[in-house]
């Protein structure tokens, strides 16, 4: 099964001490700096909708955004365009994109918040119910792949994987590492 | 975008409607081959209107990053989907919602869609449509196949078409309506949609209904076409008909629609709809984009030789049974309930829920039932909520829900008992505020947020009153809590900020050498009595004093009121002057850019106000004639003949190929004889008649060769085509294609083109 469209969302640890206003002046300047791989295009402030995706940086191969879905905030990447490769190769480079850019925000909002983002959970989706059904079918046959990649991310096998059932939702699942990962390696050194 | 795309098609061949399927396999083709460079970009462009593919701000590339413009570097891919319109861009997808009804497979379907080809927000727009916007243009087949699944299409969403038909949202269960319009809105788009003579206009046409004359509901007065519920009785036996108004709209000009016949008999319903369509199609202005619409021609004819032309029109349309075929089974669909009448349990004084009741719940003609409306900022709202929604509809109704004009939902036919059960159901997905229809709920177009076209951010500042209202709105005066605020980016109107009690529309201006977003604040507008007039600018502020504008303006009606007196009496008693006086020290004595940088920007949006953004709109479409349409069609069809040829379909290629040159030949017939069918016979006699025995197809140097390719073709289509036969009739249709457009071209450097 080649998985596409992989959308990770990293969980704010704790309670959210920054005004989401903020994040619409920090993804301008994103864009302008060219600060994360892709073409940033826009931003889109959905803060009006509760519960929604918060404030949105539009890309074209991928979109970040301050999301408040399920009312708990979190830097969610939701890769658009297709990638080669394997599927870990594909969890890897959405994971990478979305730690980057929690790292970056980490170090703009240390002085401010701080913002920290959590260093044992994190979600992950394919954004794509014909590929990805959310099914035990798709589970099982994913299993595998999952793993080996949460094992080879985070260097060990504590952790464990919750899927979510419902048939209507997107094929989900979050990750819980018994030990503490380290961010910044994740944003850095995943693509070798 | 989407790796999928490949995979829905398979999985959902053969669950469309045929004809819904055959029209998106062509508009997938029409991307190949804009794709491939074989089909122009402004027919293209024209092309993706009609079927709802909108462009959006930053799509020719650049964009303004608060210090210079930019490129944004589109690399993959060149192409172009209009003129200056990159590929890669992001666009809005503009999704038909016929007068707003809705069922909870569709609301399912729109949330997957969000999810997963949009941001993860439905917009529903002030024309009960739904918008996606940031969709990629090789995703919107698939996108256009899941929604033809669930009966819902994209096509004539936009360009210049009729647009989507509006209705009143409580139609059917209104106790002050005449009857339900819902079955009539329901057969005129569904006999508009894609009929011949709708498809050769110089911009767009707006229908609407209502079921009674006194409320907002159907905003007839705004429309091209309005129909509002009427009887009579005639020989004892209550006949329906429709009041019927033409020519009304917004825009930067807005126009009061004419009554063209204060009781339109239903039977004349669709033919003096189509009778319409075809005098406005002939005479319609098509060079001068900006006068474009049915209300000039309207205007510049006056209502009673527009009234004298269609009806001669009327007169000589070829008789169509669908006309009265809908009457037949007019009240067969009426809503039903899924529960039984009921009481309202008490409350227990729960504040909350009490407000809510106030608001956004209203007693249905039926005892026992109410409507509710479900509030959404500023018409968004979530994947999630839209199941949630789902659920509330199957737990509670048969399925019956309306999108409004006004960016909400009517959900019908909720028993009074379970009112309490609803809404802590909404309440628990963010869906429960009060305040429906209240100056809390504010009307904004998508702005600059989105629209190309966009002067100000009128989603900005909508969310800006929003926040400030929604700390004291209900301890305001229940006068002021009434009023309808709406808001518009620029001068086009799509806010409806013309039928407003106090509306904003953006313009700039130039303050201590910089630009700064300001709202033009509009007064006397009336949203009773179907939008019964329009308001009018009465000063430009700027963008960040705009809330300190809506406090004086307020509090002055409050203060200064008499007893009973509305707010746009109110405005007529007291004067626009006095009120323009109030305000303007607003536009006096701006901070420094050095004091205040943000006052130089727009609400949240910290880039220095710049309108280097934007663009051509797309509104207006392009000018693209029912000929052009029927030719492109012709070059598909040769191009797709080439395909089944390599595919060794001999049969099948020769087949289309011919099929192309009687595309083409109708194509040219139909400028002198709209009325010629798709029979092939006919086709053929009629462009002999006219274009060969005339000589009028006759190249200067072969003469009439090529005409008689088609006339061969015809002849022989009956015969089994063999490879080297199909591949010799498409070599000659492509050649008869040439000689059609020559003859087009010859006329009309002649004068004798009527197009």
């Amino acid at each position: 099964m080649e998985l596409q469209h992989v959308n990770v969302k990293m969980f704010v640890d704790g309670p959210m001490n920054v005004d989401a206003e903020r994040f619409i002046e920090i993804f301008h300047a994103w864009i302008k700096d060219h600060a994360l791989d892709g073409l940033l295009i826009d931003v889109a402030d959905y803060r009006h909708v509760p519960a929604g995706p918060g404030v949105m940086l539009i890309g074209l191969e991928g979109d970040y955004n301050m999301d408040h879905t399920g009312e708990r905030w979190g830097l969610r990447y939701n890769r658009k365009a297709a990638l080669d490769g394997t599927n870990e190769d594909r969890f890897r480079q959405a994971v990478n994109a979305a730690a980057k850019a929690c790292h970056l925000l980490e170090e703009t909002l240390a002085s401010e918040g701080p913002l920290t983002f959590s260093r044992q959970e994190f979600e992950l989706c394919i954004n794509d119910r014909a590929i990805a059904p959310n099914t035990s079918e798709t589970l099982s046959a994913c299993q595998p792949d999952i793993e080996s990649f949460l094992s080879n991310l985070l260097g060990h096998h504590d952790f464990t994987i919750d899927h979510n059932p419902d048939p209507r939702s997107l094929f989900r699942f979050s990750i819980k590492s018994a030990k503490l990962f380290d961010l910044k390696k994740l944003a850095s050194d995943l693509t070798q | 975008m989407k790796t999928s795309n490949t995979l829905w098609k398979d999985r959902l061949n053969g669950q469309l409607p045929p004809q819904m399927a055959e029209e998106i396999d062509t508009f997938e083709t029409e991307i190949e081959l804009r794709r491939q460079g074989k089909l122009d970009e402004v027919i293209f462009a024209e092309t993706r209107l009609r079927r709802g593919a909108y462009g959006q701000r930053y799509d020719n590339g650049q964009r303004y990053d608060g210090h210079e413009t930019r490129t944004l570097a589109y690399a993959a891919d060149k192409n172009t989907k209009g003129v200056n319109t990159v590929w890669d861009a992001p666009g809005m997808l503009r999704i038909k919602i016929p007068y707003g009804g809705i069922n909870p497979k569709q609301l399912e379907v729109m949330a997957e869609l969000a999810e997963e080809y949009s941001d993860g927000i439905a917009h529903v727009t002030t024309r009960q449509d739904f918008q996606l916007h940031f969709i990629h243009i090789d995703d919107t087949p698939t996108i256009m196949r899941r929604l033809a699944a669930v009966d819902i299409t994209t096509r004539e969403a936009c360009g210049n078409s009729v647009r989507n038909i509006t209705g009143c949202p409580y139609a059917g269960v209104c106790p002050d309506e005449k009857f339900d319009i819902t079955p009539y809105a329901q057969a005129l788009m569904q006999f508009l949609l894609g009929h011949p003579d709708a498809q050769n206009f110089g911009r767009k046409v707006k229908p609407t209904f209502s079921g009674c004359g006194q409320h907002a509901c159907g905003l007839t007065a705004m429309h091209d076409l309005g129909y509002t519920a009427q009887t009579r009785m005639v020989d004892g036996k209550e006949q329906r008909g429709f009041c019927f108004v033409v020519g009304g709209g917004l825009g930067a000009v807005p126009f009061q629609a004419k009554v063209f016949d204060e009781f339109l008999p239903m039977e004349e319903m669709l033919p003096m709809a189509q009778a319409i369509a075809r005098v406005f199609g002939r005479h319609g202005e098509k060079k001068n984009r900006s006068r474009a619409r049915l209300k000039f021609l309207v205007k510049q004819w006056g209502i009673d030789k527009f009234k004298q032309e269609v009806l001669a029109e009327r007169a000589k349309l070829p008789h169509d049974p669908r006309w009265t075929e809908f009457l037949s089974s007019i009240d067969s669909d009426i809503e039903k309930p899924l529960k039984p009448p009921s009481d309202l349990p008490a409350l227990n004084g729960n504040e909350k829920i009490n407000r809510w009741l106030k608001t956004n719940v209203r007693p249905q003609r039926q005892p026992g039932y109410s409507t509710v409306t479900v509030a959404l900022p500023l018409g968004d709202l979530t994947a999630d909520q839209l199941r949630s929604l789902a659920d509330i509809l199957r737990t509670f109704t048969t399925g019956t829900m309306r999108t409004t004009v006004e960016q909400n939902f009517v959900i019908r036919w909720i028993s009074n008992a379970d009112l309490p059960e609803v809404f802590e159901a909404l309440s628990a997905v963010g869906l429960g505020e009060a305040g429906a229809c209240n100056i809390l709920d504010i009307v904004a177009c998508p702005g600059t947020d989105t629209c190309k076209l966009g002067i100000s951010s009128s989603r900005g500042l909508a969310a800006q009153l929003r926040k400030k209202l929604h700390e004291k709105c209900f301890e305001l005066d229940e006068v002021i809590q009434n009023l309808h605020v709406k808001v518009s980016g620029c001068f086009n109107s799509c806010g409806q900020h013309h039928v407003a009690d106090i509306g904003f529309y953006g313009v700039n201006r130039t303050v201590n050498g910089y630009q700064v977003p300001h709202f033009q604040v509009v007064l006397g507008g009336q949203w009773e009595n179907n939008a019964g007039s329009y308001g009018m600018p009465i000063i430009a502020i700027a963008s960040k004093r705009i809330p300190d504008a809506l406090d004086r303006i307020t509090d002055h009606y409050l203060r200064l009121r008499e007893e009973n007196e509305s707010f746009q009496s109110f405005v007529k008693r007291i004067g626009k002057a006095t009120i323009r006086q109030q305000l303007h020290d607003l536009t006096q004595n701006a901070p420094a850019y050095e004091q205040d940088p943000t006052f130089y920007t727009d609400w949240y949006d910290p880039r220095e106000y710049s309108t280097g953004d934007i663009g051509k709109g797309e509104c207006a479409g392009e000018v693209v004639t029912a000929y052009q349409f029927a030719m492109t069609d012709a070059e598909r069809m040769v191009f797709e003949a080439q395909i089944h040829l390599e595919e060794n379909k001999a049969q099948k290629a020769g087949s289309e190929a011919y099929a192309s040159m009687l595309k083409a030949a109708k194509a040219i017939v139909q400028m002198r004889y709209d009325d010629v069918s798709n029979d092939a016979e006919e086709i053929v006699e009629e462009f002999r008649e006219r274009y060969y025995d005339t000589k009028l197809i006759f190249d200067p140097y072969a003469g009439g060769k090529f005409a008689n390719y088609f006339f061969a073709a015809h002849d022989k289509a009956e015969q089994p085509y063999t490879e080297e036969s199909a591949r010799h009739t498409i070599e000659e249709a492509q050649l008869f294609i040439e000689a059609i457009h020559a003859c087009y071209n010859r006329m009309r450097q002649e004068g004798l083109s009527q197009t």
